[in-house]
């Protein structure tokens, strides 16, 4: 007996909704990137559910396109991650808040 | 002799180019200046006595030219040679040229000596041209130089408030006589079509009565007013003495050979135009003046005023001869006159200038010792003017006049005050003599008075020559100059001499001029220093003749005070009527300009103020949103989305 796909679909739009409500309500930038990561890996999961329930399961697109995307994923990570490290050296904060010099 | 006859515009041409250069001479090329003025003159009095001795063979020219066209006629001017012009030209030119020498050694101190040349080359080429112009047009034009040159010269040392003023004055009294000549002319030119004098029978001289007796008559009282004006008769004698403030020579060329000659010389050439009631009035206004300005001189002081008091009259005489007794009889007086009257002017430029600038009779005397050469010559040109029997050119010419008021029908007046008129004329000059030679010195200057250079005394000798034997042209034993300016040929015929009615005159008018002589010599060869004798006797009569019969206050209490309140009537209406009217438009236009200024500023300036500022807070409203916080951006992002899903979800049935 296997698990219908709407179970997938469902799992991957709470971990997104926990990933959104992480990312805009979290004043912590390292939080901030946590949720951002959820948010990544529900649409992850939501390409490999696809992928296995889509018509030619034997070949191996989903698992490729999500290797890519977690790759990307670690990069977008590390990019975050050394931003927060700048801003934290220069402000001596990591307060999403108080980041407000990205304005005209 | 054919040339001069075809080319007489020479004669006033090269003064009038010496005049020209000598302009544009820098100031401190006097020798040039002068050079050239006295070669100009020079060279007029010899082309001047060519044409002369070309009118003796009876030489006769008129020439006339186009000037310009307006509409179907044109100005035409013209010069022409007669016997009245040919005399007049050798007399001005030869005055001009004795006066111009003289002027070398007068004018040697001043500082503007070539301008000095210039103008006097202006004046005598103005008058040159004036006696042999064949137009009244071109007569008229060089009678406005005349004025223009006196006006120059009489004001030369402006510097002298005196000066500029008598420089206008005689500038403007003149212009008051021109204004008649003006309407003369024009009248002239309505009637006749023409100004020129002669013209093969056209000319305006030869027409006759113009348009009736009445007509005629008022053309030519208006171009007499021109003559009143120039030559300073009566009503507007009042110029002429203050002339005297010019420099002497100055003085010597208006008296003598130019400016009021050319009074004269104007009646003499519009002759044919003067009707009989025309010749009254002249001859009356010329006795008139003979009288009234004698007397005056008798009570002057200034050397150079009772000369000029003295022109004044024999001008008179010149005009009671012209009307009384015709061109001739008036001509000659001039021509005489003007010989003896520069003697007399140059002789007192000798005194002041040997007494260092003095011009007071009272304050000379004893000169006679002193200045041998001078007292000689000026005592020639006195008794030429005083008219000595039989020696002396004034008595012959003065004679003619006198005999011809005798025979004039119309009146015995002019005869009687002609009479009065030479005995007072015997008397101030001999007043003025014995005061400036007689006697001894009254001052300091006139004991170390010095006799003047040759270059000064030697035209006064020449002068003195002339104002003797001039009169033997013109006796009535032999009337040459008479006879000459008629075109005949006269004989030597004593008898005339001794005709009966003649003589009575001529034996009435020697008593008298000897009995003024005796007399002014008795009074005035005797009497000190201090009060004038006369003046002891009559003072206040003495004080009437000072004040030269207060002509010149009547003027500035009429004429002048009308003058002066209409000025301060246009003053007021250019003051407050105009500039009233010109202030409203003007207030007008800045009120205008305001109202203008104003709803620009509020209406147009204000909405556009009220739009930028409603662009400006709703865009500083919008800046809020973007306030840097990416969270924040992110939140929106995400309601926009969620907004969008719900749409896609219940907007789409």
């Amino acid at each position: 007996m296997t698990t219908p796909l709407a179970h997938y679909l469902i799992l991957a739009a709470l971990l997104f909704g926990v990933g959104l409500a992480g990312a805009l309500a979290r004043r912590n930038a390292i939080l901030v990137l946590l949720g951002l990561e959820l948010m990544l890996n529900a649409a992850n999961l939501n390409f490999i559910a696809f992928w296995r329930f889509s018509s030619h399961p034997g070949e191996l697109t989903g698992l490729m396109f999500v290797l890519f995307s977690i790759a990307i994923g670690a990069a977008e990570a590390a990019i975050g991650l050394a931003l927060v490290i700048a801003i934290h050296r220069h402000r001596r904060t990591a307060q999403v808040d108080r980041f407000d010099s990205l304005k005209g | 002799m054919e040339f001069i006859v075809k080319h007489i515009w020479l004669i006033p041409a090269a003064p009038l180019l010496a005049a020209g250069a000598g302009a544009l001479l820098p100031k401190r090329r006097r020798r040039s200046g002068a050079g050239l003025a006295v070669g100009a003159v020079g060279v007029s009095f010899l082309l001047s006595c060519a044409a002369f001795w070309a009118t003796l063979h009876g030489g006769r020219a008129t020439s006339h030219f186009r000037w310009f066209d307006f509409g179907a006629t044109s100005a035409q001017l013209g010069w022409m040679l007669d016997p009245l012009g040919a005399i007049m030209a050798v007399m001005v030119a030869l005055v001009s040229l004795l006066i111009f020498i003289y002027s070398l050694g007068y004018m040697a101190g001043d500082g503007n000596f070539t301008r000095f040349f210039c103008f006097m080359s202006l004046f005598a080429a103005a008058m040159l041209g004036m006696v042999l112009a064949n137009s009244l047009l071109l007569f008229f034009i060089c009678w406005e130089l005349v004025g223009l040159a006196s006006y120059l010269l009489i004001g030369f040392w402006f510097q002298k408030p005196a000066a500029a003023a008598a420089a206008r004055k005689a500038f403007i009294t003149t212009r008051i006589g021109d204004l008649g000549f003006l309407v003369g002319m024009l009248a002239l030119y309505s009637k006749t079509g023409t100004l020129l004098f002669y013209d093969g029978g056209g000319g305006c001289l030869e027409q006759g009565v113009i348009g009736g007796v009445a007509v005629s008559t008022a053309i030519a009282l208006l171009i007499f007013c021109g003559a009143i004006g120039k030559s300073g008769q009566l009503p507007l004698h009042v110029w002429l003495p203050d002339a005297m403030e010019g420099p002497t020579p100055v003085s010597a060329l208006i008296h003598a050979a130019t400016m009021v000659a050319a009074g004269v010389f104007l009646v003499a050439r519009v002759y044919p135009l003067m009707t009989p009631q025309a010749l009254q009035v002249v001859t009356w206004v010329g006795a008139l003046t003979a009288v009234f300005a004698a007397a005056i001189a008798v009570a002057q002081n200034d050397i150079k005023r009772i000369l000029a008091y003295s022109t004044v009259s024999q001008l008179g005489y010149m005009m009671m001869g012209l009307g009384a007794g015709g061109v001739a009889v008036g001509m000659f007086h001039l021509t005489t006159h003007a010989f003896f009257k520069a003697l007399l002017f140059l002789g007192a430029g000798s005194v002041i200038h040997g007494c260092h600038d003095e011009q007071d009779i009272r304050k000379m005397g004893g000169l006679r010792k002193r200045m041998p050469v001078t007292f000689a010559a000026y005592a020639a040109g006195m008794m030429a003017l005083c008219g000595v029997p039989l020696f002396f050119s004034g008595f012959w010419s003065k004679d003619a006049i006198l005999g011809a008021a005798d025979h004039w029908s119309a009146s015995r007046g002019p005869f009687y005050l002609g009479l009065f008129g030479a005995f007072l004329t015997a008397f101030y000059m001999t007043r003025q003599v014995c005061a400036v030679f007689f006697g001894k010195p009254a001052t300091g200057e006139a004991e170390r008075a010095r006799e003047s250079a040759p270059v000064m005394t030697a035209p006064l000798l020449i002068l003195a020559v002339l104002a003797v034997a001039a009169g033997f042209f013109g006796t009535p034993a032999w009337p040459w100059f008479q006879r000459y300016l008629e075109g005949g040929r006269a004989g030597f015929d004593l008898s005339r001499l001794l005709d009966g009615r003649a003589l009575t005159v001529m034996l009435l008018s020697t008593a008298l001029v000897a009995a003024g002589i005796t007399w002014g010599g008795w009074i005035y060869g005797r009497a000190g220093r201090g009060t004038d004798p006369f003046e002891k006797a009559r003072p206040a009569l003495f004080a009437c003749l000072r004040r030269k019969f207060f002509v010149d206050e009547f003027y500035a209490a009429t004429v002048v005070r009308l003058t002066a309140a209409f000025a301060m009537f246009c003053d007021w209406l250019d003051r407050v009527v105009l500039d009233g009217a010109v202030r409203a438009v003007s207030w007008l236009a800045v009120a205008l300009a305001r109202l203008n200024r104003s709803v620009d500023e509020s209406v147009v300036n204000g909405g556009f103020d009220a739009g930028t500022e409603a662009v400006r807070g709703s865009g500083a409203w919008v800046s809020r949103f973007q306030n840097g916080q990416a969270q924040r951006y992110l939140r929106v992002i995400g309601l926009a989305f969620c907004g969008l899903l719900i749409l896609l979800l219940w907007g789409s049935p």
